[in-house]
């Protein structure tokens, strides 16, 4: 048992209906109680679907337990098929009915369906979100080729030829973070080198697209929580390589690029991301005071390392901070932790993270809708990177994260919560004018919605056993008040950490020198 | 599995036989009720023992997240603890501890059932019955199910009051006591405390309370008025506690407000001056404000979808009050006990359906394209994207509904969709 108040990632068979939901065609019976159709909400409301997402529950009561519930699913597949007329299902257990043993992929079989059923086992008392989307993936694409595997085994290109290169991206899902704008981006960088995009999946596929999936010369594998397993399975039986690098950020769509045409032999120019602005911006005097901004990075580990190396190469920050809740990633993340000089935190247990943002103090949270929580508690900035997300990071706007814009997008959205350059300048200058007050927030804040205000407020009341004394009190007043919290809190720090009960200007200025770098 | 909807053509609690509907629901489970029961018991913590989908369904049902530390949280059971039962009741006290360490202020935990803990067998009466015995002094211990194969949405309540119900002190004064059962806003539970005091009615007890450790007594002398339409259990506990029930509408709207409050009054020999007195201001302000959506909400047409068993009494508000007209109100189960008092203030020419059956369910919402349906949040935006019009009906929990001062803003959640569909020029919804 483990206690958890929140939860990343939910549980196995929500993955299955992200892939089912992103599907054409693709029905998923799942056998589970009534309280379990909770998921449909996170479709319509969070992604603003507007269709239900493509599953029929079947809402076994108390009352079916023994007797009927195997029934009860027969009656449900049927209902289903007869309703949705699917050119696929897939049927799954939720956590309660893998505990009732009805093996509903076995009686599925018995139904004698017009149409492919495929059974998933989603081992919900081991593995979670991801994860089931990932294995639903994978058992879709293998049981949609297997039945047509050997009947028509595509004679490879050599590579002499001036045949277009084409490529599948694989793994964008309903409820992903950005999947759509980030398709939309990378098909048109694909287009501007030339390169064709074969099928897409399964985001917004059909059976004949997955079906087409052999045809490519290449596997982009976009989102590896959900496509790795499927991209390493098409790499063994159909010899299609697996592009990995996510072209999220510009250094690592440049690096895309380059992989892209060694594994396709094709030439690919430089143009092709000349156009990004990040690294101008970045470049650019007003970004100085970005430089090694201390940052936390937290997510999914494909954001969470992909987002690392931007922050720390493409905006000058430092990365004090990398962690994941993806346990499948946790050795890549390791490995990207060390080459920053830091360990990373592999845990799903929010509270967990909360301590360590608490103990690094970063200026700057990139995370999910949990750390935003964890950041706003401890008058951080934050920005949102990885799922999972709330509504307003499906936005109207067009917003990826990947390719050339994406990494415009990242600049601005980054850049957002932190205090503006020049601005920071002018707040330290006028600081003592009388229009000017420290309840004046940078004009680009709304009241309480960036780091600084919250920061003040949260830090009223002096760390337990030290008191403040009036000079050194004063003096604190002097300090600006968008970097006074901070002080505040590192001197009383200090004091603790050195057994002092009064704090005076001495103290004070030790603090800030022994804090300095 | 599904048969016609058949009209009811008169409606008498004897006659008022809704159609049962068999098949796929579309209702949370009992767990959900925790998302107000915490607010409400600010001593407690809610331990649901269960699933990470219990986990994920209280934090999506929420909608937003309780921003902090919330006093409720889930023991996830692994494969570690489906192994062998010996350990699990282990397992569950090392999460106690945690918890306790966590908020030693704590004065009540209860622990919550589900479906797994359900169909594992794992007995959470004995657990806390163990737990209570070995915090004694310090921290109450309570089970109750919520769980999605014995509950739906609102019953969580239910189960949750009915189980604290044998632990409510016995009261051994000879005095009339009113006990009003069902969580409501403080805002709410406030009005009422005047109201009754102004009636001359003493000793007022609201269950729950914000204090778990502040439990009312019952005994013969305790009357019931329900203030929720799902506390089916709670009152059969209660009575069996020696309460007595005072039969009422529920306090939803200008009419149902004033009902409830008279049966009260009644029942303690008020007379009508005072009665009068003291009821008719608030009842003409609710009046006054319900006018205002009249002639917005008159003549429109609606239909429900089973979800929280406020539906009944909502249909008779929207019908009588409102001037508006059901097409078809589902509900996930009839409690006739329960719903006695509204039976007879409900129109005739509705279809009334117990239990679900959801796509032709939802095919019976797109052939009658009522011109409001009230519906979960899973269907509310597929139904948008038809051209129907929708009020989700978990804000009917949320939000303080109840008494005569609430009738207004009840009126406006319904009204506000439609008047958005007529402010809008972004293309039509239909
Ligand atoms: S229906 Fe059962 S398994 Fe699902 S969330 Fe509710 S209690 Fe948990
Ligand atoms: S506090 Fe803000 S971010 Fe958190 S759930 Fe509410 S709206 Fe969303």
């Amino acid at each position: 048992m483990e206690l958890t108040l929140w939860t990343y990632e939910g549980p196995p068979h929500v993955g299955a209906i992200r892939v089912a939901a992103s599907m054409r065609g693709v029905h998923l019976v799942l056998h589970a109680p009534q309280g379990d159709t909770y998921a449909d909400l996170l479709f319509t409301m969070i992604e603003r679907d507007g269709k239900r997402p493509p599953v029929t529950y079947t809402t076994f009561q108390a009352r079916d337990l023994g007797a009927s519930t195997a029934e009860k699913f027969l009656n449900t597949l049927q209902a289903a098929y007869d309703h949705h007329k699917p050119s696929l299902l897939l049927v799954a257990d939720s956590c309660t009915a893998e505990l009732l043993q009805d093996q509903p992929g076995t009686l599925a079989e018995t139904a004698g369906l017009p149409v492919p059923v495929v059974p998933l086992e989603m081992a919900a008392y081991s593995r979670k979100e991801n994860w089931g989307a990932s294995e639903t993936f994978y058992h879709l694409v293998r049981a949609v080729l297997s039945a047509q595997r050997n009947a028509e085994e595509k004679p490879r290109d050599d590579g002499s030829s001036n045949r277009r290169r084409t490529v599948n991206l694989l793994g964008p899902t309903k409820l992903g973070f950005r999947c759509r704008d980030d398709i939309q981006e990378i098909q048109r960088l694909l287009q501007s080198v030339g390169i064709g995009v074969n099928v897409v999946a399964p985001l917004d596929a059909d059976i004949h697209d997955i079906s087409r999936i052999p045809e490519a010369d290449a596997n982009v594998c976009l989102y590896p929580e959900v496509a790795l397993t499927t991209c390493t399975w098409l790499e063994r039986n159909f010899g299609q390589p697996v592009i990995r690098t996510v072209p999220l950020g510009f250094g690592a769509t440049q690096d895309f690029l380059a992989e892209l045409a060694g594994v396709l032999q094709v030439d690919i120019s430089a143009e092709a991301v000349a156009d990004c602005r990040l690294p101008w911006y970045s470049r650019s005097v007003d970004s100085t005071y970005l430089t090694g901004k201390r940052v936390f990075v937290f997510g999914d580990g494909m954001h969470a390392m992909t987002c690392a190396r931007v922050a720390q190469q493409e905006m000058g920050f430092e990365v004090v901070g990398l962690g994941t809740y993806s346990r499948e990633m946790a050795r890549e993340v390791r490995a990207v932790a060390k080459e920053l000089g830091i360990e990373a935190l592999i845990t799903d247990d929010h509270m967990v993270v909360e301590q360590a943002v608490s103990e690094l103090r970063p200026e700057l949270v990139l995370g999910t809708q949990m750390e935003r929580h964890i950041a706003k508690r401890l008058g951080i900035g934050c920005a949102v990177i990885s799922t999972p997300a709330h509504v307003q990071d499906y936005p109207a706007r067009f917003s990826p994260q990947m390719g050339v814009e994406g990494a415009n997008v990242l600049f601005d959205t980054w850049v957002h919560p932190l205090i503006m350059g020049l601005e920071e300048h002018l707040l330290h200058m006028f600081r003592d004018d009388f229009e000017f007050n420290d309840h004046a927030a940078p004009s680009h804040l709304s009241h309480g919605e960036g780091t600084l205000m919250a920061v003040e407020d949260t830090n009223v009341v002096a760390l337990e056993g030290v008191h403040w004394e009036d000079g050194a009190e004063k003096e604190l007043k002097k300090i600006p008040f968008f970097v006074r919290g901070k002080a505040k809190r590192n001197t009383e720090r200090y004091a603790e950490e050195h057994g002092l009960t009064a704090i005076d200007i001495e103290t004070l200025y030790e603090a800030k020198a022994h804090y300095s770098r | 599995m599904t048969a016609d909807v058949i009209a009811v053509s008169e409606v008498t609690p004897e006659r008022f036989q809704p159609l049962q509907e068999r098949g796929q629901r579309a209702v949370f489970c009992g767990l959900t009720s925790i998302i107000w029961l915490h607010r409400k018991i600010q001593d407690a913590f809610f331990l649901v023992v269960g699933s990470r989908t219990c986990a994920h369904l209280i934090q999506s049902a929420a909608g937003v997240m309780i921003f902090a530390e919330p006093r409720f949280g889930t023991a996830v059971l692994g494969d570690r603890d489906l192994a062998g039962m010996a350990d699990c009741h282990d397992e569950l006290d090392r999460v106690v501890a945690q918890v306790l360490a966590r908020r030693p202020e704590l004065k009540s935990i209860f622990l919550v059932g589900s479906c797994p803990s359900e169909v594992i067998k794992l007995d959470l009466d004995n657990a806390a019955g163990r737990l209570g015995r070995e915090y004694e002094g310090q921290v109450r211990f309570v089970s109750f199910s919520g769980s999605g194969i014995e509950t739906t949405f609102t019953q969580g309540e239910d189960n949750c009051l009915a189980s604290l119900a044998s632990d409510l002190p016995e009261d051994t004064t000879s005095e009339e006591r009113l006990l009003v059962v069902g969580t409501v806003p403080d805002i709410v539970e406030d009005q009422f405390r005047r109201l009754f005091s102004q009636l001359g009615i003493e000793h007022v007890d609201f269950f729950p309370g914000s204090q778990s450790t502040d439990l009312p007594a019952v005994g013969g002398n305790t009357k019931l008025l329900l203030a929720q339409p799902f506390l089916g259990e709670t009152l059969r506990a209660l009575e069996g506690r020696g309460a007595t029930l005072l039969p009422a509408p529920f306090p939803l709207g200008a009419e149902g407000s004033e009902a409830w409050f008279r049966a009260a009054a009644n029942a303690y020999g008020v007379t009508v001056e005072k009665q009068q007195a003291v009821l008719q201001p608030p009842l003409q302000r609710a009046k006054a404000a319900l006018g205002k959506y009249h002639s917005e909400l008159s003549g429109k047409s609606f239909s429900m979808l089973p979800d929280s068993q406020l539906e009944i009494p909502l249909a008779r508000f929207l019908a009588r009050e409102c001037g508006m007209t059901p097409k078809e109100v589902g509900t996930p189960y009839f409690d006739a006990r329960v719903m006695a008092e509204e039976v007879p203030l409900l129109p005739s020419g509705v279809d009334w359906v117990e239990g679900q059956d959801l796509d032709p369910a939802l095919d019976r919402v797109r052939a009658t394209r009522p011109d409001l349906t009230v519906c979960g949040l899973g269907i509310a935006n597929p139904l948008e994207a038809e051209g129907l019009r929708t009020k989700w009906s978990i804000e009917l929990l949320f939000t303080p509904i109840q008494g005569f001062e609430q009738a207004g803003d009840l009126a406006e959640l319904f009204a506000r969709p439609l008047r958005r569909e007529r402010a809008l020029e972004v293309g039509s919804w239909s």
